[in-house]
């Protein structure tokens, strides 16, 4: 076979290994935090009575059955000839952020159920409007029940940004294909891209736990 | 000729290839969910049942796989497998990348489930003069089996998304069947639309699945 390891082309390009590492995260970021908003929203939506309930839960459907590869495609390649044009990074934001919404919504669906009835009765009697007691009583109880299906849903939406290098996002795996195609050091550049990865994630996971835990709720 | 006459002229003259797209996507997630499964089962067991180095290394490959995108996945195996002397075409090594992809999945669903099955079961079996093998067959598969259908049904779900990923190596399934239509004709935006609804009726259809399943199952396993 007579392939011998050489990482001296991948060494020489690390910095942008790191640039899309951290364009990645951005991207992660960006997306967690419009999501969440969304997602929110959402949320409520599907836990009242109100009309709009099954349009809620036909977005939420349609996003999470839908693959991410075709949205991001859709919104960067068709959305144009609607006369909505976005820059590459603006349109894949725009649609992780919408597609985390659709995830959040149904984290934070269950999160709410979970939040006892007496904290919104207390939060009116006190004489709070019910979008007060919302906002200032049940959001933060029930963030932080969700959490850790919040950082796990960060964890993979970082993992997912990678599908920003379909349209050309100048992120990891963007990154590692260009070394790969200039340089043939093949193995190099996806064993460091995937350590990239792996280690990104593993890291992310033990910050947020440390985050979970001194949120956690008393038992 | 109005805009939806000229989207179904189209359709309709490229509906081979759109078919065959289809067929493609049906074949690799097919493929990758029976044979990740296979070896997801492989490696629940291990992380179950083994200790020691055997374990910490199926350990060390499920977190590897699971903290690598996809699409990482499969560039890898793409062109490393090439490299490395084992000559597969994009399908092939596609389906290698989503199948590996599956089984780490898979391995946490089982490994998960056997934990979740209570341990007086074992002990009963145990108590009552069941080898391990038997215990295992008789006692802990059909529970732990029920406990991880739902979970194994979502699997499938995302796998079959995930073979979208494939069109981005030259695999003719139904995204990239869909954007050479797509190249030819201009109409970006009802194609698009199209696959979609496509993907959607797929994947819809196996949620709904899942879900009368995880109906089905989940009444009389909490007696």
């Amino acid at each position: 076979m007579g392939y011998t390891l050489n990482f001296a082309a991948v060494w020489r390009d690390i910095d942008l290994l790191w640039a899309g590492l951290a364009m990645g995260l951005l991207l992660a970021l960006a997306s967690i935090v419009v999501g969440a908003v969304l997602g929110l929203l959402l949320s409520f939506v599907l836990i009242s009575k109100s009309r709009a309930r099954p349009l809620a839960a036909a977005y939420v459907s349609v996003f999470r059955n839908t693959p991410l590869l075709v949205l991001v495609l859709f919104t960067y390649f068709a959305l144009p000839q609607l006369g909505i044009r976005l820059g590459k990074i603006e349109s894949f934001v725009a649609t992780l952020s919408l597609y985390a919404g659709a995830y959040l919504a149904e984290v934070f669906r269950g999160a709410l159920l979970s939040v006892p009835a007496g904290l919104s009765e207390a939060g009116l009697s006190l004489g709070l409007r019910p979008w007060q007691t919302r906002l200032l009583i049940v959001v933060p109880v029930m963030l932080r029940t969700a959490l850790p299906s919040l950082s796990s849903t960060f964890i993979s939406l970082f993992k997912d940004t990678s599908l920003a290098a379909a349209i050309a996002v100048p992120e990891l795996t963007y990154y590692a294909r260009k070394i790969n195609n200039e340089s043939f050091r093949v193995i190099e550049v996806w064993l460091v891209a995937s350590l990239f990865y792996v280690a990104t994630c593993v890291l992310l996971a033990m910050l947020l736990r440390l985050f979970e835990r001194r949120l956690a709720l008393p038992k | 000729m109005s805009a939806a006459q000229a989207f179904f002229d189209v359709l309709w003259g490229a509906r081979m290839a759109l078919l065959g797209g289809l067929a493609t996507t049906v074949l690799v997630s097919l493929l990758a969910v029976l044979a990740g499964t296979l070896l997801g089962v492989v490696v629940g067991l291990v992380l179950s049942y083994l200790r020691g180095p055997l374990n910490w290394l199926v350990r060390l490959y499920v977190d590897f796989i699971r903290g690598t995108p996809v699409l990482v996945l499969i560039l890898a195996s793409f062109y490393v497998l090439g490299t490395v002397g084992w000559k597969l075409n994009a399908l092939q090594a596609g389906v290698l990348a989503l199948a590996i992809f599956c089984s780490s999945h898979v391995g946490e669903i089982v490994r998960g489930a056997l934990g979740a099955v209570p341990r007086g079961q074992t002990e009963a079996a145990r108590t009552l003069g069941l080898s391990f093998p038997l215990t295992f067959a008789l006692i802990l598969l059909p529970q732990a089996a029920r406990i991880a259908l739902p979970a194994w049904v979502n699997t499938a779900a995302e796998i079959v998304k995930a073979s979208t990923l494939l069109s981005i190596v030259g695999v003719a399934e139904l995204l990239l069947a869909t954007q050479e239509v797509i190249a030819r004709s201009f109409m970006g935006l009802p194609f698009y639309v199209f696959a979609g609804a496509v993907y959607f009726a797929v994947n819809f259809a196996i949620e709904r699945l899942g879900k009368a399943l995880e109906r089905r199952l989940a009444t009389d396993t909490t007696q």
